[in-house]
């Protein structure tokens, strides 16, 4: 494949052995290709690309899935050959409840798990120590490994790709491990994902997730990096998100720019540790905001993809073709979505979901039409869901890859996001890196203007928004959801759970294991996470390990207000 | 008393409880002070305490309270802590994702208006203001 990428390929025969390259690629990965036609009985190929002989342009800038610029996806079948993963996000009570919820997730055709811990977790504080009406309203209540046996009870771990909303220092993850410990399922079966591991963009924008202090989240983060490698080999350990900054105002171009700039502030610093571009880029995953600006969005993905496989190769001199996939997760932007006539988000979010389809993504959220009200309720929730399956089995999206390619429309602007987005990340480097532009205020500041440009667009008219601004209709004759507040008795029996669980455990043991973290946050040669793992194995809760973690490194607070 | 007219309306705008999600504040607390009134803004995950304690030393006449996480249950409290700190006088604005249910509630508990998506700038400007001015009206010292 390699041959391929550098190449002048202008002629007849190297374009044809090009698409023969991409052929065998895509048989490989398709088991039966069997012949999809359409409603009116014609053939629908896999892939659509100009003869051999015309638009030279074309072998450079686009090629074929899976090799070369990677602009129109990063693996040779994309989703006619395996379609995207359906990633609802959930979260909610205690970890009974989440249990129930996603058995019935994956029951009606849910392919991956996803846990939301509550915001409680998010602060780094164990349910005993917040006011009960704050707990489990967001997401679920898990301080122990006990919880988290008790959220994964029945469901096979080594056997399904599990997201963990797990913020730096990761200790969900630390709770998972040891639960697969204790059920005899080996580290080298957990797959999944630290999603909010991107501590970075913590400090940007949204303001859920902090823990640690910038530079000791930095810390934790390449010491996780480096010991998930040895120890648990197929767990992706950073997702780079580029959601945060675009539900904060930033501009597709700008959101996209930013998370290039932030992954590759988290490469250098992972090889200035001394590790193996070849090795860490290839865990390297991305998780993107995606609005109903439709073609916009498409581009800002095609744009972004070609933009990393060529960064992988020259910035970092990376050769491992898997490094230069752009694998990403999106979620449809909650911000486009309106109080007003809420069923019209219905519409909103499948027009968001097929601007990431086409964008050709890898795994998918798409938000309940309720999320302007609440936390999605279950019917909302099973509409969401029924919206992929739609766009899926009904639409047809799946049936052609990167369907846009070649659209002079579709094309130009891709190479005009490229462009921005090019510019947005010289920007950052000009600011010595992300790090520290994000130290200085000057990622934040940029995106306040834009959440106020846009906004003022908004109040002048300029951009309507249905039911907001304009075709308002007073009586919209649609019941707004109640939230779903867990009954103040249930979350009782969680605080109570968590009392009896201290009382129970080997209090000397946790001690000892607090103590040994203590020791490897104050010593730079030691790993912090592999005293977190044996902390948390001890028995200590996920609010008493980031305690220790904050005395010693520091606890994290916004960088700039206004 | 004629002065009165010339100061401009204090403004408190903060979060309380866990969540951080600050973009609507950020963009309300600039309407006001584009407005012309003197906006405090804190960073999010406040302590009622806290937004009582800044409320006396900062003298002033409305709060504005961002929740998109579900955190605005605890403004009840902060109403109570309000008016145990003979801080009655001062009215309070709750704005982001509140249910329908749980706005009859935070009116009830004495919140003076619920702001949801998309509010209209000028409406959010003039409320305050008028409140800013009820809440001048009575203060305890006159």
């Amino acid at each position: 494949m390699n041959k391929i990428d550098t190449r002048v390929l202008d002629d007849r025969v190297d374009r044809d052995a090009m698409a023969q390259e991409w052929r065998r690629g895509y048989e490989a990965q398709v088991s039966s290709d069997k012949v999809v036609r359409n409603r009116s009985g014609l053939e629908i190929r896999p892939l659509y690309w100009p003869e051999a002989g015309t638009d030279p342009e074309f072998d450079q800038k686009l090629g074929f899935p899976g090799s070369g610029p990677m602009t129109r996806g990063i693996y040779p079948s994309m989703h006619r050959g395996r379609t995207w993963t359906q990633r609802q996000l959930i979260g909610l009570g205690r970890p009974e409840d989440f249990n129930g919820r996603i058995k019935k997730i994956l029951k009606s055709g849910g392919s991956a798990l996803s846990i939301i811990p509550c915001n409680s977790v998010y602060r780094g504080i164990d349910a005993d120590e917040v006011e009960p009406e704050l707990l489990g309203t967001c997401g679920t209540i898990i301080n122990t490994v006990q919880d988290m046996d008790i959220c994964l009870a029945d469901i096979p771990i080594g056997e399904i790709s599990i997201g963990l909303n797990d913020p730096n220092p990761f200790t969900m993850l630390a709770q998972l491990l040891v639960v697969a410990e204790a059920r005899g399922v080996s580290w080298d079966r957990i797959t999944g994902t630290s999603n909010q591991s991107d501590y970075i963009s913590h400090f940007v924008a949204n303001h859920m997730f902090y823990r640690l202090s910038l530079t000791g989240a930095r810390r934790v983060q390449l010491d996780a990096i480096e010991w998930l490698a040895e120890n648990v080999p197929n767990w992706n350990p950073l997702s780079v998100v580029g959601q945060h900054t675009q539900q904060a105002g930033a501009t597709p171009a700008q959101a996209m720019g930013l998370t290039l700039a932030s992954a590759i502030q988290y490469a250098e610093d992972c090889k200035a540790r001394g590790l193996d571009p070849n090795r860490f880029l290839e865990r390297f995953t991305f998780f993107f905001d995606v609005s109903i600006s439709f073609f916009e969005e498409v581009a800002k993905f095609r744009a972004g993809r070609r933009i990393w496989a060529r960064l992988v190769e020259e910035r970092f001199g990376a050769t491992n073709p898997r490094a230069k996939r752009f694998k990403f997760h999106a979620q449809t932007s909650g911000v486009d979505l309106t109080r007003q006539q809420p069923l019209n988000n219905i519409a909103r979010v499948a027009v968001q979901a097929m601007a990431g389809i086409l964008g050709g993504l890898q795994s998918l959220h798409t938000d309940g039409y309720d999320e302007v009200f609440t936390t999605p309720t279950e019917g909302p929730a099973k509409v969401a869901i029924a919206t992929q399956n739609i766009l899926k089995h009904e639409a047809g999206l799946c049936d052609v890859i990167d369907p846009l390619g070649g659209s002079y429309y579709v094309e130009t602007l891709t190479d005009q996001m490229e462009a921005e987005i090019l510019a947005v990340i010289k920007e950052i480097d000009d600011q010595g890196g992300m790090f520290k532009a994000v130290e200085s205020g000057f990622v934040q500041r940029a995106i306040g203007d834009s959440a106020a440009h846009f906004q003022e667009a908004v109040d002048t008219g300029a951009q309507i928004i249905v039911g907001v601004n304009a075709y308002q209709d007073e009586g919209d004759g649609t019941a707004h959801p109640a939230i779903d507040r867990p009954d103040p008795a249930w979350i009782q029996k969680q605080i109570d759970s968590l009392a009896a669980y201290k009382k129970t455990r080997d209090q000397a043991r946790v001690d000892a294991a607090l103590e040994v973290l203590r020791r490897a946050a104050c010593s730079e040669s030691d790993n912090t996470y592999g005293a977190l793992v044996d902390a948390t194995r001890a028995g200590a809760t996920q609010g008493e390990i980031i305690a220790v973690l904050r005395d010693e490194l520091g606890f994290g607070r916004p960088l700039v207000v206004v | 008393m004629a002065l009165t007219a010339t100061i401009p309306a204090r403004v408190l705008v903060t979060k309380i409880g866990l969540d951080g999600h600050d973009r609507g504040s950020r963009i309300v607390a600039a309407y006001l002070r584009d407005a012309g009134m003197e906006v405090i803004y804190t960073e999010p995950w406040q302590k009622i305490e806290s937004v009582v304690a800044l409320a006396l030393q900062e003298d002033v006449d409305v709060i504005g309270i961002s929740s998109l996480a579900t955190d605005h249950l605890l403004v009840p409290k902060l109403m109570k802590a309000l008016d145990g700190a003979g801080l009655g006088h001062i009215r309070v604005i709750v704005g982001g994702i509140v249910p329908d249910d749980e706005e009859a509630v935070l009116l009830k508990s004495g919140v003076s208006r619920v702001f949801h998506p998309g509010a209209d700038r000028a409406d959010i400007v003039d409320v305050v203001a008028r409140l800013a001015r009820d809440a001048g009206a009575n203060r305890p010292d006159g």
